[in-house]
């Protein structure tokens, strides 16, 4: 698949990187004009991928996460991926309240809030070789969402904005 | 100690039987450490039974904010008082919902009612 537009990066797994993470899908999106809620999502759901590979995927040791952002129309993809210790049982990670690291006051909620807020997740994990989610969402537009209106409330419709 | 610019303000107030914590920041990981270091230390050593989140100044919530509020409700609770929001941004309000939170701890406008309704359920 062809890809309008991609952003790549790769930080340090640091838990203070987890604001830069959040920045960077907020700026990568901004272009498409987005309604409030849809990069309120977004931003949420790449803080709990990029906050799992470093508390999980690195338990807090050194190591790289890599972020990729690319977008196709109005629909944004994103991979987040870390060389880390990968998940022994990927079904039991993914269910709602499930924590492997409840002395850290985990809420279990991290796959389960990436699933709400996106169109689409998926993981793929190997124990030793790491972990990698992929989350897509078509986002509206802000812009979109007015000519919609104008065309069918029939006020106004002149498609002037 | 990690380096770099501080990313979270703390802000703590003792007033009659609540302790009133007022965030400045995003909530995440990183900073819910932080935040939980400071408020866990100020309430122990205080008189207060309840616990109020003053919100205002809070744009961003993931995950690790779920995890900070149980943690900070079970303490409270084994004091025998209650948790409270205030001020709670709407951004915030879908991970509010879907986890579950508003079942153990409620959401308010205002501080003021906020702290009205923690001396009703404490008189209740």
């Amino acid at each position: 698949m062809t890809y309008d537009n991609e952003v790549s990066i790769s930080m340090s797994a640091r838990s203070q990187n987890e604001a830069f993470a959040r920045v960077a899908a907020a700026a990568f999106v901004a272009p498409f004009d987005p309604l409030l809620n849809d990069l309120t999502d977004i931003k949420t759901a790449v803080s709990e991928a990029v906050t799992n590979a470093i508390i999980h995927g690195y338990e807090n040791k050194e190591g790289i996460v890599f972020i990729t952002f690319r977008s196709y129309v109005n629909e944004i993809f994103i991979t987040v991926t870390d060389e880390g210790v990968g998940i022994e049982d990927l079904e039991q990670a993914m269910t709602p309240l499930y924590t492997s690291k409840p002395e850290l006051e985990r809420s279990g909620m991290g796959f389960t809030v990436m699933e709400a807020f996106m169109d689409h997740v998926e993981v793929t994990s190997a124990p030793g070789r790491g972990t990698t989610v992929e989350m897509r969402k078509a986002i509206a537009r802000q812009g979109l969402k007015s000519d919609f209106e104008c065309l069918f409330t029939g006020l106004g419709g002149t498609g002037e904005r | 100690m990690e380096n770099g610019a501080k990313a979270v303000d703390v802000m703590l107030l003792e007033r009659n039987k609540n302790l009133i914590v007022k965030i400045i920041g995003d909530i995440d990981q990183h900073n819910a450490e932080e935040i939980r270091e400071k408020v866990d230390k100020t309430f122990e050593r205080s008189r207060c039974r309840h616990m109020i989140f003053d919100f205002s100044g809070v744009a961003f919530m993931d995950s690790s904010g779920i995890g900070l509020l149980i943690g900070r409700y079970k303490n409270v609770r084994n004091r025998g008082g209650t948790v409270a929001i205030a001020n709670m941004n709407r951004d915030l309000g879908r991970i509010y919902n879907i986890s579950g939170l508003k079942k153990i701890i409620g959401s308010f406008d205002t501080l003021d009612q906020a702290e009205k309704q923690v001396e009703n359920r404490a008189r209740a």
